[in-house]
């Protein structure tokens, strides 16, 4: 230790003193910097959330109006019924197609030639003959008139009118040739084009063609779903927490159901599905794509969170209420039913609900049983196949066609709807039912 | 092997094959529990009165043992219970013995056939039965052979409704005339009760047993194919085996290396992206935020677990990707179009609520005490924080951020949107590679036979996953626990 040394550590208090006020500003500013990284966390969570919501509202808003092209249909009887029998099946198959085309080259004479008059065509969807054909089955009086009806609009001319292609873009490089484009400004023109509000989307099933393509049976399918979900998870659930609380034992089995309970809740979804596949499908021979055997899948992958909600519940209610009850002569079980299961209900119910929306928003076990199907029809119950929300959106997702991303982004808009539905009904109902002892 | 599919159009991937198998008698088993429902509630009716008929005899209700609705209650549950068993056996057991009958009453020639081609008949045999499409010609022997199968199907649903009425009386009325002042009904009802719940709490036993022995014993046959060794430590990873024997290409090389070393070049990346977020947050709304600012921020970042993974993958896919490709492209790097940084720094986003809230919990739970000691000794808030409240934290955070991993490794929709299927074994983040998760999606999504090395390879797959999960989620436990001992 040299000399100068010594006198600084002699003259002690003042020197540290100095040191301390030298350091005050590095640490201050190390303090400024270190709350402002966690601002800086926070806004960036934040701002991801933000950037996740922009760009599916901004994607999907438009898909949720479709695109209506009024023409003038020439419901020839020549085409339409030329024995005049108006006989149902002869109505039923005759071709609405050539009356469609009729009508569109009644409307530009000048399109001629068959390239022409197949793009001509391509401007109303696939779907509008069936449209037609509806029309004449339900009231024959229509063949032989003139009739100005509103058909839906193929997705391109959808695309085109809502402005989200890019004409500047050489005609080569777009599904709208120029030709077709000044058609479609023409029928504007005229007011022969209007946008409404998509019906199609709800009460549609799966389509290839994107202005086709609905949830119906997408929801449905989640309805089902969940509905067996629901059956199953809630009772279960429920009197697995009443056991593991109110009854149970302290021993090695309760243990190793509470340790179970626990880990279960952390496993991955897709080996729930895994389990789906082989137990429910391969050894019992339930049918694939059922939302049945989801629902079962689905049931095992909420129980965790139902059974931790349910006894977070039953923990909360005072062991006065079970004393009091027990002290008037009550059995065990008669307290746990009258007293402390009406008051943990709410409570259950909450868990439940936010049960059920992780269910609704879950896809990868429920690819595992098949749930992947393409399915137009709906399903009538429990056993047939179908698909769920979140199951679509996959799908449409994979979907080449560019009118799929805008569904694709409005489906996500739905189901977001419903899960946020849902967890306001769990907010409300612990705002509502939330008791402090 | 079930190639009766009738796959339409373009996409491989709506493997839908109409099983209508189980579709027409859960049909009616439907209405029967409906109807057994409505008999349980005649059945309480009934036990109500008799027991309060026989209380007058015996001097009044008070000399009832139990309540009158006990009485009821035990008529239901004996009129009930054994019904809903036996219909649940008949129905596990249903699909099977049907199953054997019809192969015993084929005609010799057609049950002498392949094992696989048995199996392809007896399909066309229950797809004809219900009406369906079949993949082969209907000939007399199959279409004799289908209303066969309808007849035994309609026999086995007739007996097991009668078995289920007669099953119903027996154990109604057998109860019913028990009925008298003596019988501790309610401490049967509720021992019975009791039981139910016992039941219903070990179904988590009886999962995790049903996930173990799926995954094992399909495990087990894909490895007596491929050796377990080239499995865990090969590094070719190719599928596709071939349906016929000399097609191209059709090695089928299952060495998962480069599985592994994907998902975890993906789950490292998303922790890169969540781990210090998730926990600066939780600092910052523990040791700083005010109450204005947590009420607002909190359930915001509560959003963000609550969006569905598929909505990610959308993200990552259509917004994300594009956008870290065009970023690598103006800086002058090769960037896939379906690279792990996108979908890692997707899942990223998606596991920061999950490291905050855990953090919070823990940071919460760290003594008050503990943060006013640094500050009489004069320390700033974050000197606190780093050198005081981290440390004695860091068990629950450590424990957070493997559980943070377990969700990360176990994630499926964002990466089977976003990352690719091609198998490469790479660290840079800038290229494709492909997961565990997604392979098992791939290879069990799509026209499939049961028993061959490619679906089973799934199994394999979701085995190594299920227990790399499970180590992590236990280690974690672990970590937690201790910590949770030094200060409570």
């Amino acid at each position: 230790m040299s000399n100068s040394e010594k006198v600084t550590a002699a003259a002690g208090r003042p020197a540290i003193a100095d040191k301390v006020r030298e350091s005050l500003g590095k640490r201050y500013r190390a303090e400024q910097r270190f709350q402002l990284y966690g601002i800086i966390a926070i806004t960036m969570a934040i701002l991801f959330l933000g950037f996740l919501f922009a760009s599916i509202i901004s994607r999907g808003i438009s898909a949720f109006q479709a695109t209506y092209v009024n023409l003038e249909i020439n419901f020839d009887e020549s085409v339409i019924d030329p024995d005049g029998g108006r006989d149902p099946e002869v109505l039923h198959k005759a071709s609405y197609r050539g009356v469609l085309r009729q009508s569109l080259q009644d409307l530009f004479p000048e399109a001629s030639g068959r390239s022409e008059r197949r793009a001509l065509l391509a401007l109303i969807s696939n779907g509008a003959e069936f449209q037609l054909r509806d029309l004449v089955v339900e009231n024959p009086e229509l063949i032989g008139t003139r009739q100005n009806v509103w058909l839906l609009a193929a997705a391109e001319v959808d695309s085109v009118v809502k402005g989200q292609v890019d004409l500047d873009l050489d005609e080569s490089q777009r599904r709208m040739s120029d030709q077709q484009v000044g058609w479609i400004n023409q029928l504007q023109n005229d007011d022969r084009v209007e946008r409404r509000f998509n019906t199609t989307l709800f009460t549609n099933g799966d389509s290839r063609d994107p202005e086709q393509a609905g949830l119906r049976v997408a929801l449905l399918g989640s309805f089902y779903t969940l509905l067996v979900t629901l059956a199953l998870s809630f009772p279960i659930g429920v009197a697995a927490a009443v056991y593991l609380e109110e009854f149970a034992p302290k021993n090695k089995w309760t243990d190793l159901i509470e340790v179970n309970i626990n880990n279960l809740a952390a496993v991955p979804s897709i080996v729930f599905g895994l389990l789906g596949l082989a137990v429910f499908i391969n050894l019992f021979g339930m049918p694939r794509s059922a939302p049945l055997v989801g629902g079962l899948v689905l049931t095992l992958m909420t129980l965790p969170t139902i059974i931790i909600a349910s006894r977070a519940a039953l923990k909360s209610v005072p062991p006065s209420i079970r004393e009091a009850a027990l002290g008037v002569g009550a059995s065990q079980t008669q307290t746990v039913t009258h007293h402390v299961l009406p008051l943990a209900m709410p409570g259950m119910l909450t868990g439940t609900i936010i049960g059920m929306a992780q269910a609704l928003g879950e896809t990868a076990p429920l690819l595992m049983i098949g749930m992947i199907a393409f399915i137009v029809d709906p399903p009538s119950g429990v056993t047939d196949p179908a698909t769920v929300l979140p199951v679509q959106i996959y799908l449409w997702a994979d979907s080449p066609e560019r009118g799929f991303v805008a569904k694709t982004s409005a489906a996500i808009m739905v189901l977001l709807g419903f899960l946020i539905l849902m967890n306001a009904i769990a907010v409300l109902l612990r705002k509502r039912f939330e008791r402090r002892w | 092997m079930q190639r009766a599919a009738i796959l339409t159009g373009v996409a491989a991937r709506t493997n839908f094959k109409q099983d209508h198998e189980g579709c027409l008698p859960t049909m009616q088993v439907t209405p029967l529990i409906l109807v057994l429902l409505f008999l349980s509630v005649i059945a309480y009716y009934f036990g109500k009165r008799r027991s309060l008929q026989i209380a007058e005899s015996h001097g009044g209700v008070k000399n009832l043992h139990s309540l009158p609705s006990y009485y009821g209650a035990w008529v239901a549950f004996w009129a009930v219970v054994p019904v809903l068993l036996m219909l649940l056996a008949w129905k596990t057991f249903e699909p099977r013995a049907l199953n054997a009958m019809l192969i015993n009453e084929l005609p010799a020639e057609m049950r002498e056939q392949a094992p696989d081609r048995v199996g392809l008949s007896v399909n066309d045999i229950k797809n004809l039965a219900s009406g369906n499409i079949t993949s082969g010609d209907v000939t007399p022997e199959i279409q004799a052979a289908a209303n066969r199968f309808n007849e035994l199907r309609r026999s086995s649903t007739v007996s097991m409704t009668v078995l289920a009425f007669a099953l119903l009386g027996i154990g109604g009325v057998w109860t019913y005339r028990r009925i008298h002042p003596n019988v501790r009904a309610r401490n049967n009802v509720e021992r019975y009760v009791r039981i139910t719940l016992i039941v219903c709490s070990s179904i988590a036993i009886l999962t995790t047993l049903g996930i173990v022995l799926s995954v094992l014993f399909e495990s087990i046959r894909f490895f007596q194919r491929v050796p377990w060794t080239e499995f865990l430590f090969g590094t070719q990873w190719s599928p596709q085996t071939a349906i016929r024997a000399d097609q191209v290409g059709s090695s089928g090389a299952f060495g998962a290396v480069p599985l592994f070393t994907g998902t975890m070049l993906i789950a490292l990346i998303a922790m890169v992206v969540a781990a210090p977020i998730g926990l600066m947050s939780a600092i910052y709304l523990v040791e700083y935020a005010n109450r204005r600012v947590r009420a607002v921020a909190k359930p915001l970042l509560e959003i963000l677990a609550g969006i569905p993974t598929v909505v990610y993958g959308f993200f990552a896919a259509l917004t994300v990707a594009p956008m870290v490709r065009g970023i690598g492209t103006s800086l002058g790097l090769d960037v896939a179009s379906e690279s792990a940084l996108a979908a890692g720094l997707v899942m990223g986003i998606m596991i920061i609520p999950f490291v905050s809230s855990l953090s919070d919990d823990v940071i919460n739970a760290v003594p008050q005490a503990m943060r006013d000691g640094a500050y009489a000794l004069g320390a700033t808030r974050s000197e606190t924080v780093r050198q005081v409240v981290i440390p004695a934290a860091l068990p629950g955070i450590v424990g957070g951020l493997l559980l943070a991993v377990s969700r990360a490794i176990g994630e499926t929709m964002i990466v089977v949107m976003a990352a690719g299927l091609a198998a490469n074994l790479t660290a840079n983040p800038l290229s494709a590679v492909t997961t565990v998760t997604v392979q098992i999606v791939t290879l069990l999504t799509g026209d499939q036979e049961f028993d061959s090395a490619k679906t089973l390879a799934a199994f394999a797959l979701g085995l190594v996953l299920f227990v790399l999960t499970l180590g992590l989620n236990v280690l974690a436990l672990y970590v937690v626990r201790k910590y949770r001992e030094q200060y409570e």
